[in-house]
């Protein structure tokens, strides 16, 4: 088991002939991903070392069965590959894509809520989700990932920040503790996965012991997935919120990550994690250290 | 990006919504010049990116063209807050019957677009709110429906606008819809908009932020980012291309990623030191934006150490060791560097890193966050 993808999920790459589909596309189909198809506009007939692109996404699912999309177009381009993918019956969509305007990200949010309720978005602005050992999509090096372990006990990882999901997954894997799931859900102020949405499947998931939470300052996801752990989740969590000293008013390079009028800051975000029973690290290797002795005390 | 009041206003008018006659001036004479423009009375207000402005003085009305030398005068060069006011917009002064409250934002937990609308205007906001909720009227706009000039009429009604006010509101708030949308912001507020004696409804200030991700599809954007402002550290870095925010410590930071940024801030300060910046070179870094990054470190007299935090995911560890390399080439650093290097090819990286040849005392490796970060402080802290 594992959440939103694993091996038998066959995934097509909108924008396999673009320099970033092309080297993450081959890189997940390495590690092991089905990667069936690529689309790209025009190309319809080439091929990607062996992968087979077409024109539209449509074609693309029609000839390999695909469920899954990885995109990896520019910020012009991925509202609409976005939405022509849920038009297209894909079931779950992981969008990399950095610098979409809110605007468009907001819009394309509340489509597919409305007219594709069977697609969930992941990202944008995301690096991706790695069921280790089933599954890559997107641009996370599969090597740091822990592979689960049969016995268990294994910990999913969902994180708001791509290089502290690495760091995540880098350190379970220096304690060896296998990762069911990990999902990056990215730092945009529309994500199209949450926290919440994460959490319901981990609880839900036999392979999934533990879970790991990765915050960041501005909004309020953080704070409502507490709320949602206190009612909801009964498997032990640690989590660790990045921006403790980031100043008031700054955005600090992800559009989501601000503290304004008092709010979002990271010192909230801990408290009300706290007070829903999740074991607080400052640093990431702290969190790391937490998950440590919760999954010795599982084994 | 924030905008100034008078390029709020300037934005404003793109999409209809009415603001009073007006102009900008950063010299007394300019001042003289644009009230004359305006017709007298007329309002000097100072152009600076905080509140608090009228009760700072950096806010005048001036009856005539000795009053304008006065105020203007008076006005340029004055420090509100730590802003430096370089410019004043002068503009004619509305008589006022009654201040409103309306602005657009995205709610990021709904979702939605957020209306917020208010009789309580002239005062900010948060202090309404807290005084007294029910006076704010919220409602939340699924950004696929948008609005019509039906829905602001009944939302102008629901907040308790007098009746003479409804119809002027209502149209202002389409316009103001458009604005927030289709101008791309991240924030469109007007604070007050007012009901003037005469029956008409018109913005008496502006606050737009514009959000940076739809720049490519906003030519205009241009003339705003001339007046943004920056401090030497951060045009250097925008120039290459770097998300850079300038700090108050002793260490620069490099990181790749926003969050791992963070996180190496939030380190640095667990082990007793401060960060000189937050510096996210982002993913696919290569040896050109390292190189950059250093630059831009190493322009900055206060930074002591350098701590540079990289785990590789579309960041490839040998392109982050070639541009360190190429740095060390290109510019004499004033301060030692302390690295942490993982993920994508980190050991090919470590490896280019190790027969540069380069020596202990200019660049050290570390195997952890957590190391590197204590042994970066330790640096700045010893010097």
């Amino acid at each position: 088991m594992a959440i939103f993808v694993d091996q038998n999920t066959k995934v097509i790459v909108q924008g396999l002939t673009g320099g970033q589909g092309k080297y993450h596309g081959l890189r997940n189909r390495a590690y092991g991903t089905q990667v069936v198809g690529g689309v790209t506009p025009g190309k319809g007939g080439l091929d990607v070392e062996g992968i087979p692109v077409f024109d539209s996404v449509a074609d693309a699912v029609a000839a390999t069965g695909a469920d899954a999309s990885f995109i990896a177009v520019p910020p012009k381009a991925a509202s609409a590959a976005i939405l022509e993918a849920a038009a297209a019956g894909v079931r779950f969509v992981v969008c990399i894509t950095e610098g979409i305007p809110a605007q468009d990200e907001a819009r394309v949010y509340n489509t597919l809520i409305r007219d594709f309720p069977g697609t969930r978005l992941l990202g944008p602005n995301c690096p991706g989700i790695i069921s280790p050992g089933k599954c890559n999509i997107g641009i996370t090096a599969g090597e740091i990932a822990e592979l689960p372990s049969a016995s268990g006990p294994n910990v999913g990882i969902v994180s708001r920040s791509g290089t502290l999901t690495y760091q995540a997954l880098y350190e379970l894997k220096q304690r060896g503790i296998g990762v069911s799931t990990c999902v990056g859900i990215g730092g945009d102020p529309v994500p199209g996965t949450n926290f919440i949405d994460c959490l319901r499947e981990f609880q839900a998931d036999p392979e999934t012991h533990a879970i790991i939470m990765i915050g960041e300052i501005g909004g309020s996801a953080e704070e409502e997935a507490a709320e949602f752990i206190k009612a909801n989740v009964t498997k032990p969590m640690s989590a660790y919120i990045a921006g403790v000293t980031a100043p008031a008013g700054k955005k600090m390079g992800h559009a989501g990550a601000i503290v304004s009028g008092g709010k979002g800051t990271a010192q909230g975000k801990m408290d009300a994690l706290a007070a829903a029973g999740v074991r607080i690290g400052l640093n990431p290797t702290e969190a790391g250290d937490l998950m440590a002795e919760i999954v010795a005390s599982l084994r | 990006m924030d905008l100034f009041e008078y390029q709020g206003k300037q934005y404003f008018a793109r999409f209809d919504i009415p603001v009073s006659p007006g102009g900008i001036a950063d010299t007394v004479e300019e001042a003289v010049v644009q009230a004359a423009a305006a017709g007298y009375p007329v309002v000097v207000k100072a152009q600076v990116q905080v509140g608090g402005r009228g009760k700072a003085g950096g806010i005048k009305l001036a009856n005539n063209e000795a009053e304008v030398r006065l105020h203007a005068g008076n006005i340029l060069g004055m420090d509100i807050k730590g802003h430096l006011v370089e410019r004043v917009w002068v503009e004619y002064a509305s008589d006022i019957a009654e201040e409103y409250y309306a602005s657009f934002t995205l709610d990021r937990a709904a979702k939605k677009h957020l209306l917020m609308l208010s009789v309580e205007g002239g005062v900010e906001i948060e202090a309404v709110a807290e005084s007294n909720p029910d006076a704010i009227l919220l409602r939340h706009i699924d950004p696929v429906d948008g609005i019509t000039l039906e829905w602001a009429r009944q939302a102008a009604i629901d907040a308790r606008m007098p009746a003479q006010s409804v119809e002027g509101v209502a149209s202002i708030l389409v316009k103001l819809y458009r604005c927030f949308t289709e101008g791309d912001c991240d924030l469109a507020e007007i604070n007050p908009l007012i009901l003037k004696p005469t029956g008409e409804i018109h913005a008496l200030d502006a606050k737009v932020s514009l959000d940076n991700n739809a720049e490519f599809r906003h030519p205009e954007w241009a003339e705003y980012r001339e007046t943004e402002v920056l401090d030497e550290r951060e045009l250097l870095a925008r120039e290459k291309g770097l998300q850079y925010i300038g700090l108050q410590g002793s260490v620069g930071i490099i990181a790749n990623g926003a969050g791992l940024a963070m996180s190496t801030l939030d380190v640095v300060n667990q082990v007793g030191g401060s960060a000189a910046n937050f510096l996210d070179i982002g993913g696919g870094a290569n040896a050109d934006l390292m190189s950059a990054a250093l630059e831009v470190i190493n322009y900055d007299q206060s930074v002591k150490s350098i701590l540079i935090n990289i785990f590789g995911g579309i960041t490839r560890g040998e392109e982050v060791a070639k541009g360190i390399v190429e740095a060390l080439n290109r510019v004499s650093l004033r301060a030692p560097i302390v690295i942490r290097l993982d993920g994508t090819n980190a050991e090919e990286g470590r490896q280019i890193l190790l027969s540069a040849g380069i020596p202990e005392s200019v660049l050290q490796s570390k195997p952890t966050m957590l190391e590197a970060a204590r042994a970066a402080v330790a640096i700045a802290n010893a010097n």
